[in-house]
């Protein structure tokens, strides 16, 4: 009989992060610092660290830790610190499901069928990239297309070559990343195709990954049919006008072996779905407060599932909020005399996190948004009613950069319950 | 290699042909082209088990229809294959195509339909079963018999079944010549010269070329793709039963209709193509799909779309599906014309081979003591209980590493899928036999995953691991 009371046992956990990428990481670690006693750490993949173990390029921590590192040395230097701490955590194991009493079932090839009851759980599952099937794509089904985050575990991780000439349609971090990689591997990266008349990508990206390797950037692009029986032998691109719609006669058919997509990222929400906490349509994250808490008490997120970031610094810095978040529920978790005001893209804002806020905050906010467009010589305005918080000038908003404003400590005194604090762009 | 009977092409048609056969002492080949069955017409189609109302009476299709529809439900339950019995509704949108909902009735009766398997709704009715059916719709033809099934898991099964009760599986073994000596046909292919006593053609798309090849020139397939998309399990419950238009002469247009795995078929276009080896999709042709959707329900949004395809339909210039011996030889069994409904049509059809072989061949069909009508039932990890989850993993471990995350699929259902009677051999075999990949993220997560299964349990390198043999490479040589 080995173990048959075992199997069937539920775990009993202060803390259950879903997910031990960067986000889940951080999350746990500031919830352990803030005294929580039982932590576990759920991931899916084989090793802790999330994307970044393929992430070799560096380009991280410059903010956080104020030095340049690699994807897998940010990872390290978390991972180092959860295992010296009693954190547990179990890796190839999938969470298949969670209930509204944080009642947490995963499944793995160790322990087999695992259920926790969990006094709060933080969701840290980050997100997907989207796949060809959401866009409108005509031709075959041949191989050798696929997402840039894929090809970049095939070339990282497992040591193979997904193609030889590569064309990449989508001019997201990963795509722009990509383009340097395969051409450093090899490959002829022919072009990087944008839709939008602005690339989604980082500033820093496309000089350093583009324009130092002679690689095309073509803006208002995009992929129109893909050519090839078994494997990809060409496509045709055309330009498109401002309602992305395609100009007629400029279709090209370009050679290639390999497209690449980086047109987007989804928060992996599943599980939170299963909870019906309420979502942000625009992020395709939660709706959380301050603390990162969602609409289910006890239930917090963090990370690219409740938005996507173009930098891991801010994944961290917003994880250690929810894993403060988690301590405090855990320590107290029927006090709660929050007074909530909310959160409101005006004028150029995407969407703001988080979407309330706790007037009774002791602690000064942080808001993120990203902006809709590109805006030159423009500022933001943070503003509840007429009054006006906050105004930021700056050279250049885009809206592969997340902004961030800060609600002081004086400002949450002016705001009242229910208030709407909106933050727009403007024209100098 | 020396077989009583060759059938060629291991589709739906071949493939519970060739169960049906291996009931009998016979030694069959199914001999396929592609690296896996299922790998064309068969893959990419509707799922729709119609009622047979929809052919003209008199014909074949009229005929294997409705038999085909009635033996479906057993066939599945068998086989363990997933089918629905949801019904349809062909909806009307005038007082003009009411008319036609009542001739369409009419010629269910002259089919051979039951009467009260049918029934004509009006606007209240329709709303009723749909709700979400556009506030143009009058009314509706609602069919109880018509039902939905996974083709290419109909197929697997069929052909599992059949390999179970020794039919042997040839793949990548396309046929180039035939020819006839001795009384013994003689093939060449791929994997060399095969001889056969009967042949059964059922190359779908290529039967009329497979037919030239001993003569017969009487068949002239004109291939329709059809475009389809498939939609996101959360827009699964849009619709409760098959939603069709009225029919027009190029067929049965644009349906909207649940999967048996819970997500949404929209589609067909119909487009005449010359290119009988390419499915490729036209670039209008999801806003044309959404589009003609819309009319019947217009909530249905692009947006949701998870993927996008297209499959060829052996379409012959008669309309009708052609079955029986060749006139060039009689010990050449035509099963060609297989369009809509051949799905459905397909356990009679199947059946009816059957008989044509019996009526032609040298000697009595001797029936096999052993013969198993079923095959393993496969373990579907999604669809299962927490406590047999459970207690599956307690008794193999490999069904507790979940490979694909959007379909929730085991790597022990991999591993099965690989190890079958007829297992997968490529990227896209494993797919069709336990979905690691149709989910929302289109294998962007589980592809490598998959692949590294392949490679161990195929014991190849990873890199010539394909994505449905061929030249679908998709790693080429190691870095740097």
């Amino acid at each position: 009989m080995k173990g048959r009371s075992k199997v069937n046992s539920t775990l009993k956990y202060d803390l259950v992060v879903i997910g031990g990428g960067p986000a889940g990481m951080a999350a746990a670690l500031e919830a352990k610092k803030n005294g929580v006693g039982k932590i576990i750490i759920l991931e899916r993949a084989e090793t802790l660290g999330g994307i970044l173990e393929q992430c070799i390029h560096t380009g991280f921590g410059l903010h956080y830790f104020g030095e340049e590192l690699s994807g897998p040395e940010y990872a390290h230097k978390f991972i180092e610190l959860v295992e010296q701490s009693d954190i547990d955590v179990k890796t190839d194991t999938m969470v298949i499901s969670i209930s509204k009493e944080r009642m947490v079932t995963a499944v793995n090839n160790q322990d087999g069928f695992i259920q926790i009851d969990a006094t709060a759980v933080i969701l840290a599952m980050g997100c997907r990239e989207r796949a060809r099937g959401a866009l409108d794509i005509a031709g075959s089904r041949a191989s050798g297309v696929m997402t840039a985050g894929a090809a970049q575990k095939f070339v990282n991780i497992d040591g193979y070559m997904p193609g030889k000439k590569i064309v990449i349609l989508g001019s997201g971090d990963i795509g722009l990343i990509m383009a340097r990689r395969m051409t450093l591997e090899g490959a002829q990266v022919k072009m990087v195709c944008e839709l939008m008349p602005y690339s989604g990508g980082l500033t820093r990206n496309i000089v350093q990954c583009l324009d130092d390797f002679d690689i095309p950037l073509k803006l208002s692009c995009t992929v129109i049919e893909v050519h090839g029986t078994e494997r990809v032998e060409g496509i045709t691109i055309a330009q498109v006008d401002e309602n992305r719609n395609v100009i007629d006669g400029t279709q090209e058919f370009v050679e290639c072996d390999t497209l690449l997509l980086s047109v987007g990222l989804i928060p992996e929400n599943e599980l939170s779905k299963q909870i019906d906490i309420d979502m942000d349509p625009i992020t395709s994250g939660p709706v959380v407060n301050e603390m990162r808490q969602t609409s289910l008490p006890g239930v917090f997120a963090c990370g690219n599932v409740l938005q996507v970031h173009d930098l891991v610094d801010y994944v961290t810095t917003e994880s250690q909020i929810a894993g403060l978040g988690a301590a405090k529920y855990i320590s107290n978790p029927n006090n709660d005399d929050s007074r909530y005001a909310f959160t409101k893209g005006g004028d150029g804002v995407r969407y703001i996190v988080p979407q309330k806020v706790n007037i009774n905050s002791k602690e000064e906010i942080k808001l993120y948004f990203r902006v809709a467009d590109v805006y030159l010589k423009s500022k933001f305005v943070v503003s509840v009613g007429d009054e006006v918080l906050i105004e930021k000038r700056k050279q250049k908003f885009a809206p592969g950069e997340m902004e961030n404003a800060t609600l002081t400590l004086e400002m949450l005194e002016k705001i009242k319950e229910n208030d709407e604090i909106v933050i727009s762009i403007k024209e100098r | 290699m020396f077989y009583d009977v060759a059938i060629i092409g291991a589709g739906v048609i071949g493939s519970l042909t060739a169960r049906n056969l291996s009931q009998y002492n016979l030694k069959v080949a199914l001999i396929e082209k592609g690296n896996d069955v299922a790998c064309a017409t068969s893959k990419a189609n509707s799922g729709i088990v119609h009622a047979g109302f929809d052919a003209k009476p008199g014909t074949l299709k009229a005929r294997l229809n409705v038999e085909g529809t009635k033996k479906m439900a057993d066939v599945c339950k068998t086989l363990f294959v997933p089918f629905k019995e949801i019904g349809s509704l062909v909806v009307a949108f005038s007082d003009d195509e009411v008319e036609t909902l009542k001739e369409l009735y009419q010629r269910g009766i002259t089919n051979g339909l039951d009467a009260d398997s049918m029934e004509i709704l009006d606007r209240q009715a329709l709303v009723k079963l749909e709700p979400n059916v556009s506030p143009d719709a009058v009314g509706a033809l609602l069919s109880k018999t018509a039902g939905i099934v996974c083709p290419y898991e109909l197929t697997v099964a069929a052909a599992e079944c059949a390999a179970t009760n020794g039919v042997e599986f040839l793949r990548n073994c396309g046929v180039n010549s035939i020819k006839f000596e001795n009384d013994m046909f003689i093939l060449s292919t791929e994997q060399g010269e095969i001889s056969a006593k009967y042949i059964i053609n059922a190359a779908g798309v290529h039967s009329d070329d497979i037919a030239k090849m001993i003569g017969d020139n009487s068949i002239n397939i004109t291939p329709r793709l059809g475009e389809y998309a498939l939609l996101d399990k959360s827009v699964g419950n849009v619709v409760n039963h098959v939603i069709f238009q009225c029919p027009t002469e190029m067929g049965k247009g644009v349906l909207i209709a649940p999967t048996v795995d819970g997500n949404v078929i929209v589609g067909p276009t119909t487009v005449e193509v010359d290119n009988k080896d390419s499915a490729a999709i036209a670039q209008d042709a999801l806003s044309n799909v959404f589009k003609s959707a819309n009319k019947s329900v217009p909530s249905i949004s692009m947006r949701n779309t998870i993927t996008s395809f297209g499959g060829l339909r052996a379409h012959d210039v008669t309309s009708d599906f052609i079955i029986g011996s060749s006139n060039a030889n009689k010990k050449f069994i035509n099963v060609a014309g297989i369009a809509s409904p051949g799905l459905a049509s397909s356990p009679a059809i199947a059946d009816y081979v059957l008989e044509i072989l019996q009526s032609i061949y040298d000697g009595e069909l001797e029936k096999k003591s052993d013969y198993n009508p079923s095959r393993t039932e496969p373990i579907k990890f999604r669809e299962m209980s927490d406590e047999q989850r459970r207690e599956l993993i307690a008794k193999n471990k490999a069904y507790g590493r979940i490979i694909c995350r959007c379909e929730t699929v085991t790597e022990g259902e991999i591993i099965d899928a690989i190890n079958s009677p007829v297992g997968a051999r490529d990227v896209d075999g494993v797919k069709r036999r336990t979905r690691a990949g149709m989910g929302r993220c289109q294998s962007g997560f589980c592809g490598s995953k998959v692949m590294e299964i392949l490679s161990r349990e195929l014991n190849v390198p990873i890199n010539e691991i394909t994505k449905f043999g061929g030249k679908s490479d998709i790693l080429y040589e190691r870095t740097k």
